[in-house]
């Protein structure tokens, strides 16, 4: 279901990483100011922008979840965010770097740019705990979706508050990329491409793994005959839970003699209506959470 | 003030800000290896358990369903 187009994505993906590269290293030309330094640019901020980008993109999915109760919608939403938090992260520590290089300093306070950016990621960190506290997985879907369109609003307004802010030190790239010369801006906006690829590609993997697992974990219901009290029973998890779709059989489960090998379905067959709750197949409570 | 100071600093010379550079590159790959490595470990858990699965489909009395089917075609391939 989301593993179409992967291979051509993930080419993709590694012809503009190695055609940024190449173009960082090989192409673009030394900054006056900064020298070498600046080559950190290529990397610091794409991966923000993508980030930032990821984050109100996830909102907008969200808004897709709460508009049509669809669980996939609230899946995409929480990977596009789980990713972009890992994105921002990159964007803090290759700007901190920046900043050591450049300032002399890992982290400027002053700096309403690297704070802002700090609140954001902050911000979207406590995304995961959230849905970790919520069991009831529509409780969780719905009031996740409203953080994300809450912080997803929130991005875009924190990032022209700080660019009307007075403060020029940090140096301002989405509007002035017509100042850049030719070949930086033309290295730049191939990196940018890289890392957004990188991202879709990440994304997508993760969506597959997801929707993957949630076939597992159907087929082991029916295979056990759990049927659909398995759904019932999920174990706690930030993750959403995706329908497992139309691949998983519906046919009649197997009888409850049969063993799981190496799992707790292993053992002495439970009466079928012992009334005992299933415990989602047997699934350790870090399974759902992958 | 003082940021504007430290904004007019001279560039860093190549052999200083080469380690700065290689850190800032280095993190990126280090977090898409980590990332990675975290999903072969998953896809690892996946054949672990479609392993499982298989192995109960081809249990006397499992369900002649797709997933009995998945079963045989999981012989034929490995024989």
């Amino acid at each position: 279901m989301y593993g179409k187009g992967l291979r051509i994505l993930s080419i993709a993906t590694v012809v503009a990483m190695a055609a940024a590269l190449a173009l960082v290293f090989f192409y673009a030309p030394l900054e006056a100011e900064q020298g070498f330094l600046q080559k950190i640019f290529y990397v610091h901020v794409p991966l923000a922008i993508v980030s930032l980008c990821g984050f109100v993109l996830g909102g907008l999915l969200a808004i897709q979840q709460l508009r049509t109760r669809d669980p996939r919608w609230d899946l995409r939403s929480y990977v596009t965010i789980h990713v972009s938090l890992i994105f921002a992260l990159g964007a803090l520590i290759t700007g901190s770097i920046w900043a050591k290089g450049s300032w002399g300093h890992w982290w400027v306070w002053s700096e309403p740019t690297l704070v802002s950016f700090l609140i954001v990621f902050l911000l979207y960190a406590t995304y995961q705990p959230l849905r970790f506290a919520i069991e009831d997985p529509e409780r969780q879907a719905r009031y996740a979706s409203v953080f994300a369109i809450t912080a997803g609003a929130f991005v875009p307004m924190n990032f022209i508050a700080v660019r009307l802010s007075t403060a020029y030190v940090h140096p301002r790239v989405l509007g002035s990329t017509s100042n850049l010369p030719a070949p930086m801006a033309l290295t730049f906006l191939v990196s940018l491409t890289a890392i957004a690829l990188l991202f879709a590609t990440l994304c997508m993997y993760e969506l597959t793994a997801k929707h993957a697992r949630a076939q597992l974990r159907a087929l082991r219901r029916r295979l056990a005959g759990d049927g659909e009290r398995g759904h019932e029973r999920r174990p706690r998890s930030a993750a959403p839970s995706p329908p497992a779709g139309p691949g998983i059989p519906t046919g009649p489960p197997m009888p409850a003699g049969a063993a799981m090998p190496g799992s707790a379905m292993s053992g002495p067959p439970r009466p079928a209506a012992s009334g005992l709750p299933t415990t989602g197949m047997g699934a350790p409570a870090t399974e759902g959470r992958g | 003030m003082g940021a504007l100071t430290v904004a007019e600093l001279p560039a860093l010379p190549l052999h200083t800000a080469g380690p700065y550079v290689a850190a800032a590159y280095i993190v990126l790959f280090a977090l898409v290896l980590i990332y990675v490595a975290i999903m072969s470990i998953r896809l690892a858990r996946i054949e672990r358990e479609l392993g499982e699965l298989l192995e109960i489909s081809e249990q006397p009395g499992a369900p002649a369903g797709p997933a009995g089917e998945q079963g045989a075609t999981g012989r034929e391939s490995r024989s």
